[in-house]
């Protein structure tokens, strides 16, 4: 069992309460496994109770990448937030914890 | 094909100052643009704004003057940046007498104005989209309303002279669409060209985000010479399709992998980048590397501009107390555990009130809550407990709280430290364009 972080790199973007997660494959040929693993379903199970909204995916193929847009996740807002990282900028470190079946799903 | 050469002098408020600098000296660059303004650092701005007068704007414009004008001055690169924050005009007059004193002439420093819309808004019909109520309905204290503007002010100064433009609010990539906008002469219905441009806005507004800054991770993402790490400059062809690459003996790398997490950062919907001017899409983008530290960028692409924007409002939101203490050695993470149960008790029994409560030990749940617990017993862990209050003297309770526990509390506590603030928060709406009116002043030195 592979990490996300053995195929992919990420990078967290904060807006009021929304934060985005972006999931980019180092090389095509694992992009596959993006689409099939990575969904908006195990993404916002992962997360648990740190997101209360929807989580919606939004896919790029022609750079291997996916982006995650997670609603409710920044404590209220990061102007206002009492978390220790209002911006929510840890945040894709954690995505790239996702195990990842390199088997296929 | 005529191209321009566009180089980032910072990323944010308090990003470094050489890099700009090297640029300005070596970077062939015919426009260094600054990014200094964060979302509510305009609020705080105006805030200090009603203290002085001639105050409001960022307070390291001075330097940043200081250390690139007599050379921006000499190549003629153009300076662009929003550090006008609160108060473009004062900030435009500051940095004529920076000039001055510096012994610099025939230079034209413009600001713009009309982000600030707080007079201008109805109360009855401007909505807040968090809020869900109008203006009028929000019972908070506002103390600052600005609309995000375009490249209009910007590229209006620019024709009319300006070696250098300060902005308030403005769209961060509307800072960069605007050289080019006025370079190529772009027609601000050509939305294929401006969400070309916007995209090399997008992709240069945080600076060293896209030369290996905020990419690296240890044997996996290495990144040389982070201490020495170059901005990035983008070399525009007029039909907006551009190069991202950055001074050879600078560190951090232009690669196709940093230009990709840069294109997504801080963007929802990658078909609708929506800003000011244009909404761009960024969904067909094709990265590709064409040399060492040399990335090209194609295929951006734009749709008509929505008609409204956006305007962040700050309010005085609530206040937040706050202390932290350390617990190391065996039993760090048991005894961190128990201060915080009797920190939620004192709340009750000390009859502290308080609106939202967050009590939690760095180095094992402050980052991912308890979304994630390693097996293993942390050498040491810093509890740190923040609560929500209507006031500043109650916010300064929970400081003192913490710091009772250490005769009070579990054994072995040590290093707190306390603290209090207000929160200026920010809500946001949407105004229609033509209700803002944007103009701008010139100075000359």
């Amino acid at each position: 069992m592979l990490q996300l972080r053995d195929i992919a790199h990420s990078r967290t973007g904060d807006k009021g309460n929304i934060s985005n997660v972006s999931v980019i494959a180092y090389h095509p040929e694992d992009w596959p496994l993006l689409i099939d693993q990575v969904t908006a379903e195990r993404v916002r199970a992962h997360f648990g109770t740190m997101i209360s909204g929807k989580v919606i995916r939004y896919e790029l193929p022609q750079i291997g990448a996916l982006n995650f847009v997670m609603h409710d996740a920044l404590g209220g807002g990061v102007t206002r937030s009492l978390a220790l990282d209002p911006h929510g900028k840890c945040l894709s470190s954690l995505i790239l914890s996702l195990p990842i079946n390199k088997a296929g799903a | 094909m005529k191209t321009i050469r566009i180089g980032t002098g910072a990323g944010f408020s308090g990003d470094r100052i050489e890099p700009a600098v090297d640029l300005a000296e070596r970077g062939n660059i015919d426009y260094l643009v600054f990014e200094c303004l964060a979302e509510r650092t305009i609020a705080l701005a105006q805030q200090a704004k009603m203290h002085d007068p001639d105050g409001g704007f960022d307070p390291l414009l001075e330097r940043r003057m200081r250390a690139v004008l007599p050379i921006c001055h000499k190549k003629a690169i153009r300076v662009i940046s929003n550090m006008g924050a609160a108060n473009p005009v004062a900030a435009a007059r500051r940095t004529v007498d920076i000039a001055r004193e510096l012994g610099l002439s025939g230079l034209k420093v413009a600001a713009v104005v009309g982000d600030d819309v707080l007079d201008i808004l109805s109360p009855d019909q401007f909505r807040i989209d968090e809020a869900g109520c109008t203006l009028a309905g929000f019972e908070k204290q506002v103390v600052s309303a600005n609309a995000y503007l375009g490249a209009g002010g910007i590229v209006d100064a620019l024709a009319a002279g300006a070696d250098v433009v300060l902005t308030g609010r403005a769209a961060d990539p509307a800072m960069f669409l605007a050289p080019q906008i006025f370079e190529f002469g772009w027609q601000m219905d050509d939305w294929t060209r401006l969400g070309r441009g916007t995209l090399v806005g997008h992709l240069l507004e945080c600076g060293g985000q896209i030369t290996g800054g905020y990419f690296a991770d240890p044997g996996i993402k290495d990144v040389p010479d982070l201490a020495r790490l170059g901005f990035p400059i983008a070399e525009v062809a007029e039909d907006g399709n551009a190069v991202i690459t950055k001074l050879a003996d600078t560190g951090g790398f232009v690669t196709a992998a940093t230009c990709k997490e840069q294109l997504l950062y801080e963007v929802h919907d990658p078909k609708r980048y929506i800003q000011p001017d244009v909404v761009a899409d960024f969904s067909n983008v094709e990265i590709t590397e064409i040399g060492p530290d040399r990335v090209a960028i194609a295929g951006g692409d734009g749709s008509a501009r929505t008609g409204t924007l956006k305007v962040s409002i700050g309010y005085v939101d609530s206040c937040v107390g706050e202390g932290q203490i350390s617990y190391a050695g065996p039993g760090a993470e048991a005894r961190g555990r128990l201060a915080l149960d009797i920190l939620h008790q004192r709340l009750l029994l000390a009859g502290i009130a308080h609106e939202e409560v967050r009590g939690e030990l760095i180095g094992v749940n402050s980052v991912f809550q308890d979304v994630k617990s390693g097996p293993s017993e942390p050498a040491e862990v810093r509890l740190r407990f923040v609560v929500r209050t209507r006031d500043l003297a109650t916010a300064a309770r929970i400081g003192e709280e913490v710091e009772s526990l250490y005769l009070n509390g579990p054994a072995g506590g040590g290093g707190v430290t306390k603290s209090k603030r207000e929160i200026v928060a920010i809500v946001s709406g949407l105004l229609p364009e033509d209700q803002v009116r944007t103009q701008f002043e010139m100075m000359e030195v």
